[in-house]
């Protein structure tokens, strides 16, 4: 699974040079993996920094992380591997794409749910005013004298 | 003497929302006039009580008034003065006090443009009003209060946050504000809806002009924090779905929803129900969005305070607003009688369609937002939730809405003609695949969703664009005939052409950026060279300068296109000497609505120094787009059918009305 990625970074590089790496002195010889290892970078959280990856953070610890996911990766690991030696190290929260398990299934199912409850509540809802259209009771009540002077002023002064 | 004014004024602004929010409301239930038109004048003197204590505060931090806590913690009397007036705003207490200042102006102008609206629903939304007013002024006078003095008065402050002296401080958070505001409107209409137990679609007319207007400053406040954002921060970035950010999408996206399922209820009288449902959410996000921020729950950037008492208060006024709205509604709701029938494919399903799926979109930014506080304090896992996670969720919901949008304008009420409307889009969707099949042939290899986005963006431009052509019918008949047809045409429908066509600009914008912005992160010397596409930047050299409150490093690069120069730009870093912070001031070069951004790293010991740089392809579409929506939304609101209390009756059609099947 992680080599056709791979290759279409591969491929795309032809196109375009490559971007360098987040600090200068960091870059890799290779393209292909200095490309693997800014994408993986996306993916990783700064665990000191709020809510950041560690390809936009200009924090010390941001910095040690993205050299050690340089490290795995001229040492021949794949992306799952270094993702999974990270997790093993630093834990779940390190991941800013949570992995699908039982503590974040209603996390990753939230849009679907969210889109199936919709639905049938649009569903039920057109069924139910079609019922009640049928039924005679469902005009609205009719407008009182002071509404009916109301709404004849108002149409006066539009003219 | 000057903050005691302020603290005064507020203490009888609280006491004026206690009356405001008691006296109206028992004079609509008795029917009383002289009971209910006390809501209005004391509304005003709402306004005007809360104004002064705003500019007693702002009076404070003009002439730097130490003793002062609030003062002395955000401010330096070497600030020049316009960060010294948006400093007011840029921290906890001041921004509560802006928070009310706007609440009490929404209140005021409803009190002064409700003329034509029925006296009981005037007295129930100022009272609902009003009470938001006091529960937040409370608030300030018992957690927050920006008036608190120092027995010994400190010779300087201690300064603002760099990263918030900028020209954003003084747009960003009013804007925001604005928007979040409003959204109070619609929620007291909605609430007042409730109490009634009436609810028509002369409502909807009253509600649709509010939602609008503070959509569009929820439009704009997001637009400004992302563009604010992307300058200030200096890797590039515009969007970073950091909570604080999501605080702001999600009252947008639930106000959006509002906005297009008001339409329904005005025209056709139907989705009533849910209309006020979306209301109740759409404000709730923002209380929602303001506690996220305000209680130190997530600590970020924007995260000013961090003090338990405050978010216990908060949560507070989160459960008995949100709660009690909710709680209302499922009490009163099922009595509120539905109106008009419609097919599923008509304009009418088109909008549940964009509901359904805006509300999705809303549904998982907030579970991915707040997933992660929830599982930790229920399990106590700690996990993260980033950017990843919202682009892999929020995309392809996002998608649908694009793809249906250029269909809704077409499509007839009631019943809609789903083949006809695609035959009149065949010319703009034959574009949009033009336009993806060169994207396919230049891009090739590259990210396979290129050509489908870009197509995407374009296809909801020109729907845009074929709804207008339709309407005027201006390739079938004479250019003088479409042009007087396309004066008689509605604001309004000018408004929704030109929103929608926004919205495919803003996805281009996103697409071009991601797709072929590209980086260059290098150590350069002095008249070291860095090609960039057609452009090579020569750097020339660093110079320091001292500003009024910081040191600055600049450096100065020539930029030449093919041997010829034509800019020079100078990204520079700020250091501030009182709170031993810098910031980086990226330098940004505009072709068209591309630009070159580049911003400034560290120096090295070699002398060199660390830069990046970058080519955004398109990327000023993104904020362009939003800005377009904006215009849209001023063509829909300036529609006279608004601004005219009552509905029009609708004119006979032939066509009788079919059951849904």
């Amino acid at each position: 699974m992680a080599a056709l990625p791979n290759l279409m970074l591969a491929l795309a590089l032809i196109g375009t040079v490559p971007a360098l790496a987040v600090q200068p002195d960091e870059v890799l010889a290779d393209p292909a993996l200095e490309t693997r290892a800014r994408a993986l970078s996306k993916e990783l959280r700064c665990m000191v920094c709020q809510n950041q990856s560690i390809d936009d953070s200009d924090a010390p610890l941001a910095r040690d992380l993205r050299l050690l996911v340089r490290e795995r990766l001229i040492a021949g690991d794949s992306d799952t591997k270094v993702i999974d030696f990270l997790t093993a190290r630093y834990g779940e929260f390190v991941l800013l794409k949570p992995r699908f398990g039982m503590g974040t299934a209603l996390l990753w199912l939230a849009p679907v749910i969210a889109l199936v409850i919709g639905g049938v509540g649009v569903v039920f809802a057109l069924r139910r005013r079609r019922a009640e259209a049928e039924s005679p009771d469902a005009t609205e009540p009719p407008l009182t004298v002071a509404e009916r002077a109301r709404v004849t002023e108002l149409l006066g002064r539009e003219r | 003497m000057i903050a005691e004014i302020g603290h005064y004024a507020l203490v009888l602004a609280l006491g004026l929302a206690l009356i405001q929010g008691v006296v109206p409301l028992v004079g609509a239930r008795k029917r009383d006039d002289t009971l209910m038109a006390v809501a209005g004048p004391t509304a005003l003197a709402q306004l005007v009580f809360v104004a002064i204590a705003f500019m007693a505060l702002a009076a404070c931090y003009v002439v730097s008034d130490f003793s002062v806590v609030n003062v002395f913690e955000n401010s330096h009397s070497a600030k020049p003065l316009i960060y010294k007036i948006s400093g007011v705003w840029g921290n906890h207490e001041g921004s509560m006090l802006l928070w009310v200042l706007i609440l009490a102006l929404f209140g005021a102008l409803v009190a002064l443009a409700g003329g034509n609206l029925p006296a009981t629903l005037k007295a129930n939304v100022l009272a609902v009003q009003s009470w938001i007013a006091a529960a937040f002024v409370l608030f300030i006078l018992g957690t927050s209060n920006p008036f608190l003095r120092i027995p010994n008065a400190p010779l300087e402050g201690r300064d603002l946050n760099p990263i918030l002296q900028d020209i954003g401080l003084a747009v960003h958070p009013p804007l925001l504000y604005l928007g979040y505001v409003g959204l109070s409107i619609s929620f007291s209409f909605a609430i007042a809806a409730l109490i009634e137990g009436r609810i028509d679609a002369a409502w909807a007319r009253w509600v649709r002009p509010w939602t609008l207007a503070a959509w569009m400053f929820l439009t704009l406040g997001v637009a400004m924090g992302s563009y604010w954002a992307y300058y200030e921060l200096g890797w590039g970035g515009w969007w970073f779905w950091d909570p604080v950010e999501n605080a702001s999408l999600m009252p947008w996206l639930a106000a959006t929803a509002l906005l297009h399922s008001a339409v329904v209820m005005e025209k056709r009288n139907a989705l009533k129900v849910w209309t006020i449902l979306l209301a109740i959410l759409a404000f709730s996000l923002s209380l929602i969005g303001t506690f996220l921020v305000r209680s130190g729950v997530l600590t970020s950037v924007h995260t000013f305070a961090s003090d338990p008492t405050r978010g216990v208060f908060i949560l507070a006024i989160l459960i008995l607003f949100i709660g009690g709205a909710l709680a209302l509604y499922a009490w009163r709701a099922p009595a509120l009688k539905q109106g008009g029938l419609f097919a599923p494919v008509s304009r009418e399903g088109a909008l549940v369609f964009n509901n359904l799926f805006l509300t999705a979109a809303c549904a998982t930014v907030f579970v991915g937002t707040l997933y992660p506080l929830a599982l930790e304090a229920l399990i106590g896992d700690k996990i993260s939730v980033g950017a990843p996670f919202f682009n892999l969720t929020f995309g392809p919901l996002f998608v649908p809405v694009m793809l249906a949008m250029p269909f809704g304008p077409l499509l007839a009420w009631k019943r809609g003609d789903a083949l006809g409307a695609a035959q009149r889009l065949m010319g703009a969707a034959a574009l949009a695949l033009v336009a993806a099949a060169a994207v396919f042939a230049v891009n090739g290899d590259g990210p396979v969703l290129a050509p489908f986005t870009i197509g995407l963006a374009v296809f909801v431009m020109l729907g845009a664009v074929t709804d207008l052509v339709e309407r005027t019918g201006l390739l079938r008949v004479a250019p003088a005939v479409a042009l007087s047809r396309a004066r008689g045409l509605p604001r309004s429908a000018w408004g929704t052409a030109i929103a929608h066509f926004g919205v495919g600009l803003t996805l281009l914008g996103i697409v071009s950026e991601a797709t072929w912005g590209i980086e260059r992160i290098v150590s350069l010397k002095p008249n070291n060279v860095v090609s960039l596409r057609s452009y090579d930047l020569t750097f020339d050299g660093l110079t320091t300068r001292q500003g009024q409150n910081y040191r600055q490093l600049t450096a100065r690069f020539t930029v030449r296109q093919g041997g010829v120069a034509i800019d020079v730009i100078e990204p520079s870093k700020r250091t501030f000497a009182t709170r031993q912070t810098s910031t980086t001031e990226a330098a940004l070069m505009s072709r068209g609505a591309s630009q070159v951004y580049v911003s400034l790293g560290d120096t090295n010991n070699d002398g060199s120094i660390s830069v990046r740089i970058y080519h955004k392809p398109l990327v000023l579409f993104i904020w362009l787009g939003a800005v377009v929506m904006v215009i849209g939304g001023a063509f829909s609101l300036s529609d006279r059918r608004l601004r005219i209390g009552a509905p029009k009756p609708a004119r006979k059609t032939g066509g009788s009305l079919q059951p849904a099947e």
